[in-house]
């Protein structure tokens, strides 16, 4: 293929991908942008005032869809490392069958597991509750975790374990100074994986909070479809802040991104 | 403790909390898609709901626009992402930038690209007033409805922009495992570019890009919110319906929710199944 030609199709590709973005972040300092107008008569920052102002209910949705970020993220740390050791270090005979159910989460439908959970709810007084909405969360997450973590753990020499275990140290010690360091890296790429799965939930969000659990994409969607153009960008523009910031600390970490790419696979 | 024991007690929470939470939400689609609840004095379990809902067009029309686009959205994805992989594949300026991109473009929520998808594309967004500054069209009616309209284009479209940065990273990495070497080879015992990329790169890659697509198709065939606030009122995709079942004032029509809610987890499932058995067919020769 001729060079230019390479190039050309490049930049299409490039502005092909940032093209959806642009109306949003146009929009969001936009005042008066008409049909059939391509700039807006006067850019100002009244959205952006708006959306950050304590009546549009933005920066409480954004504060409650952090936390549940970050609950069902630690839940899923928690119970993922553990489960991803024994995926990466052990054999045994259901091991296919255990993999293939735990995985099944993060691949069937939201609409599914949102309908049946509702029902589960209801009789445990779950629905329209935080801590419901953080369980749900913790169903498509998990398995991001335990399959990140069963590749690190596939990769991880246990003699290492043995001998400080040998040197006297306690299992805490083992764990805290041997154990942890070696898993770090991709504890965090799990980690990074669980919270942006969770901050992009939309079905589960709606069918457990039932309303009554405002995250961000709820409250996008109420000013999308309610035609605030510029709160809608302003907040679509603040909704992808967190998966920038988690873009560049990982943007080093080569090795630990492929991991987790497999693990999408 | 045996290798075994240990196993097992690593894996219990991650196991409790699937059986407790994923298993037991799947199992009460099922139990309530056969008409058995008892509150409501449904004790007899029955294929109704599934007679009702695959006799009812509304259903039909549905079933069909979903997997319109779900298989759409999968085909495009994959042999855009294909072409994208081998173009990046080669040293030229500015291909750090569109692997970022790529990365940037997973981050990003589906409904934020949805959103920009809308502003994009309606009949007043930005496409259209591009067409209205070159004289193509007098009216905002005139440019072509490309969201709200029944062939879910601007849903196809969302996906493709969202998919092809998934799929090409994924075909990216699988080249770098499978190196030049094949190829090369290939070439030096006078095959084609094209043969070279035919019969010897294209099948290597084949069984990854086929699962990962599979999960492409599981995705746009079951997502609700993209259809809902991209797609045409009718018909509406599967997901949609099922949502709107579900919430229709009538307790009679769960049961119908949860056979559409089934009968999308089985196509699912279905794909990924066959998808999963070809690759692993394709791995052991």
């Amino acid at each position: 293929m001729p060079h230019n030609l390479r190039i050309a199709l490049a930049a299409a590709l490039a502005g092909w991908l940032v093209l959806p973005l642009v109306p949003l972040a146009i929009w969001s300092f936009a005042h008066g942008w008409r049909f059939p107008d391509l700039w807006p008569r006067d850019l100002t920052l009244s959205a952006w005032r708006y959306a950050l102002s304590d009546t549009a209910g933005v920066t409480a949705s954004l504060a409650l869809t952090t936390g549940i970020a970050l609950a069902t993220t630690a839940l899923a740390a928690l119970i993922g490392i553990p489960a991803g050791r024994a995926l990466g270090l052990h054999q045994f005979r259901a091991k296919p069958l255990v993999e293939i159910v735990l995985l099944a989460p993060a691949i069937v439908p939201g609409i599914a597991v949102g309908l049946g959970l509702h029902g589960v709810f209801l009789t445990l007084g779950l629905t329209g509750t935080v801590p419901g909405v953080i369980l749900a969360h913790l169903v498509p997450t998990l398995p991001y975790m335990i399959f990140v973590m069963a590749g690190v753990f596939s990769g991880f020499d246990t003699a290492y374990e043995d001998q400080a275990r040998s040197l006297g140290a306690s299992r805490w010690q083992v764990f805290r100074h041997i154990t942890l360091p070696a898993i770090l890296p991709g504890v965090l790429t799990g980690a990074l994986f669980a919270f942006l799965v969770s901050w992009s939930q939309y079905i589960l969000t709606l069918a457990i909070g039932g309303g009554r659990v405002q995250t961000l994409p709820l409250v996008l969607f109420t000013f999308a479809t309610s035609g605030r153009n510029d709160v809608t960008g302003a907040i679509a523009m603040i909704y992808i802040l967190p998966g920038l910031f988690i873009l560049a600390l990982t943007a080093r970490q080569i090795t630990g991104r492929s991991r987790a790419l497999a693990a999408l696979r | 403790m045996t290798d075994r024991k240990h196993a097992f007690l690593l894996l219990a929470p991650a196991l409790a909390v699937t059986g407790g939470l994923f298993l037991a939400a799947l199992g009460l689609v099922v139990v309530r898609s056969l008409s058995y609840m008892p509150v409501i004095g449904l004790t007899h379990p029955n294929l109704d709901a599934y007679a009702s809902i695959f006799t009812d067009p509304a259903f039909l029309r549905g079933l069909a626009l979903s997997l319109h686009i779900a298989v759409t959205s999968t085909l495009l994805s994959a042999v855009a992402a294909l072409a994208a992989a081998l173009l990046l594949r080669q040293t030229f300026p500015g291909r750090a930038l569109i692997t970022f991109l790529f990365q940037l473009n997973l981050t990003i929520p589906h409904i934020v690209g949805a959103i920009g998808i809308l502003y994009l594309f309606s009949q007043s967004g930005a496409v259209a007033r591009l067409a209205f500054a070159t004289s193509l069209i007098t009216r905002p009616a005139d440019f072509p409805a490309l969201v709200f309209d029944p062939f879910a284009i601007g849903i196809i479209l969302q996906y493709v922009w969202k998919e092809v940065p998934f799929l090409g990273l994924i075909l990216l990495a699988n080249m770098q495992t499978i190196g030049a070497d094949h190829e090369a080879t290939a070439r030096s015992l006078g095959a084609t570019r094209w043969q070279a990329f035919r019969h010897v790169l294209l099948p290597l890659l084949l069984p990854g890009l086929l699962s990962a697509s599979a999960l492409v198709f599981a995705f746009a065939f079951g997502a609700y919110e993209i259809p809902l606030l991209l797609g045409a009122n009718s018909p509406a995709a599967l997901p949609v319906l099922a949502w709107r079942s579900y919430t229709d004032v009538d307790l009679a029509a769960r049961p119908q929710a949860m056979a559409m809610a089934v009968t999308i987890t089985v196509i699912s499932a279905a794909i990924i199944g066959l998808a999963h058995l070809y690759a692993r067919r394709r791995h052991a020769p």
